[in-house]
């Protein structure tokens, strides 16, 4: 199996940060060297061995664009999920700003590189609204049109969020802006891979993608934007992409991030079969801690992630404590980022700031076995409980002089 | 380079002076549950000579770290000089901290000073 465990001195870990990045597959990495190794031209250079670069990558757009249903000439490849959320966001609200529309729709949760170019626009005079996504997660479809105006020009709703792994109503948003003839752009950096994923029965007009989260290499990704909508370049220079994305092409990450996509796909359904039924029981065993509470719906998440909040405890210590224990993990809390505010997906979901410092993110992959999610679940039980010994917080809630939020 | 230093490791993964003392002279508790890091410091004092001290602390890896290293520096010293403790002084007795972990620092020196307060009125209210 590729995806579980690597060595660190003696102690095998269980990897549940898949999240984060995930370990790249056989197959990438062997597509990877061996462009490197033999095909290391420049798919600029006229010579044959150049031109044998030029098709791999070619080859990468044709099958990455078959398996989200698009054409090859609406994929422009990337450094990843930001540079495409980026792009993408960007290129709409230039195409809104020559029409006069300059408000965007969006939602509290998106990830940074969504909200951040959000907030660069609404400087330059655009208007943001962002969509409540309730105590489950979940946006609604009728919100979306609810929001939508005159000037809307854009739509942006991630496809599953990062954080608590819900699952968002994209089809129905799509249809919906479709028929106010709104350009819809979708982050599925997280359900790419994942999900299944269809630009054209899903009406999604623009979708961004990272390699490295379905198997593939980091600095890699694309963005799919429909025919016939004008992108605005961030990166000046050569004619590459078409003219939409200057500079070199990474041959080798591009053919590796097809070739682990095309591996996910065919493996999409029975790998979501596993790794539901593993995730939901993580989910219950560790449901049996007590102050504690699943963080997003239940149902309408991605396979591999659980969330959750422990009252009386903070974050980073939680997650060191797992480290020493091999157990690999992530956490919304303020101190794990250097911020003052816990994760803005968590607030967003109405955490208050005394819980939502107290989250652990458990992203499962494929292999993970029914031992290690019991050991998971042991260990966790066992640090919340020992950081609760010594919490003043806890103290104060099991003596009844603060009541419990969870 | 790790995140921390062996100093704040060792410190966190095996914390000095964690718990109560139930007839403690003096209880400092500084911080709030919405900033992610509250500190409770416990005191023994006899004759203003720090005999014993304990601490519970609600936070990250390097706020259970500080508060450790805080009592050890504190512990068995008189009142005045325990007074003088600075955040700078945890820090680098921790071999440092990130720079963004700085305030878990000055908490600790603040639990120990509002301890020391706590002590200093109860005395003066006899
Ligand atoms: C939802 C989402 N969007 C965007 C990104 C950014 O992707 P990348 O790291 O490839 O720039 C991530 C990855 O952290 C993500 O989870
Ligand atoms: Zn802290």
């Amino acid at each position: 199996m590729q995806n579980r465990k690597y060595e660190r001195g003696f102690i095998t870990v269980i990897y549940a940060d898949n999240a984060a990045t995930t370990k790249m597959s056989d197959v990438a990495i062997h597509t990877m060297v061996s462009v490197m190794n033999e095909t290391y031209g420049n798919p600029s250079s006229l010579y044959r061995m150049g031109q044998r670069a030029k098709e791999v990558l070619e080859k990468a757009r044709e099958d990455v664009a078959g398996l989200i249903n698009a054409e090859p000439k609406e994929i422009i490849f990337t450094s990843g999920g930001s540079e495409a959320d980026n792009q993408a966001i960007l290129s709409a609200a230039e195409i809104g700003r020559k029409a006069g529309k300059k408000h965007i729709i969006s939602s509290a949760f998106e990830h940074h590189a969504v909200l951040h170019t959000l907030k660069k626009l609404e400087k330059n005079g655009f208007e943001v609204t962002l969509l409540d996504v309730h105590q489950n997660g979940l946006i609604l479809p009728e919100e979306v049109e609810a929001a939508i105006r005159e000037d809307t020009c854009l739509v942006t709703i991630m496809y599953a969020n990062n954080e608590i792994g819900t699952i968002q109503p994209i089809t129905e948003i799509g249809a919906i802006c479709r028929q106010h003839h709104v350009l819809f752009h979708t982050d599925a950096v997280q359900a790419i891979g994942h999900l299944p994923i269809d630009v054209k029965a899903q009406n999604i007009d623009m979708l961004s993608a990272s390699a490295h989260k379905f198997h593939g290499p980091k600095g890699v990704g694309f963005l799919y934007a429909k025919k016939g909508i004008r992108l605005t370049n961030l990166i000046e220079g050569g004619a590459q992409e078409r003219g939409r994305r200057a500079g070199t092409e990474n041959v080798a990450g591009v053919a590796a991030m097809a070739a682990a996509l095309k591996e996910s796909a065919e493996k999409m359904e029975a790998n979501a079969a596993v790794l539901t039924q593993k995730r939901n029981k993580l989910i219950s065993g560790l449901q049996e801690i007590p102050h504690g509470a699943l963080n997003g719906d239940a149902k309408n998440r991605l396979p591999g992630n659980v969330n959750f909040c422990f009252e009386g405890i903070e974050g980073e210590a939680l997650l060191l404590l797992l480290d020493q224990k091999g157990i690999l993990a992530s956490s919304g809390s303020a101190c794990t980022s250097g911020a003052l505010d816990p994760s803005h997906v968590l607030l967003a979901i109405g955490r208050v700031h005394d819980v939502a410092h107290g989250s652990l993110r458990l992203s499962i992959g494929e292999d993970i076995t029914d031992e290690e999610i019991e050991e998971i679940i042991r260990s966790v039980k066992e640090v919340v409980a020992y950081l609760r010994s010594f919490s003043p917080i806890w103290r104060d809630l099991m003596a009844g002089k603060k009541s419990f939020i969870l | 380079m790790a995140l921390y230093s062996e100093k704040v490791m060792d410190h966190f993964l095996n914390p000095r002076n964690v718990g109560v003392i139930e007839d403690a002279d003096g209880i400092g508790e500084v911080g709030n549950a919405k900033c992610g890091d509250i500190m409770k410091m416990y005191l023994k004092i006899e004759n203003d000579v720090i005999q014993d001290v304990k601490f519970e602390t609600f936070g990250c890896g390097s706020a259970i770290a500080s508060s450790s290293m805080a009592t050890e520096l504190i512990k068995g010293k008189p009142v005045a000089e325990a007074m003088q403790l600075t955040n700078k002084a945890v820090a680098e007795a921790l071999d440092g901290l990130p720079d963004y972990k700085m305030h878990c620092s000055v908490l600790a020196e603040e639990a120990i000073r509002s301890a020391l307060e706590d002590y200093e009125k109860k005395k003066n209210n006899q």
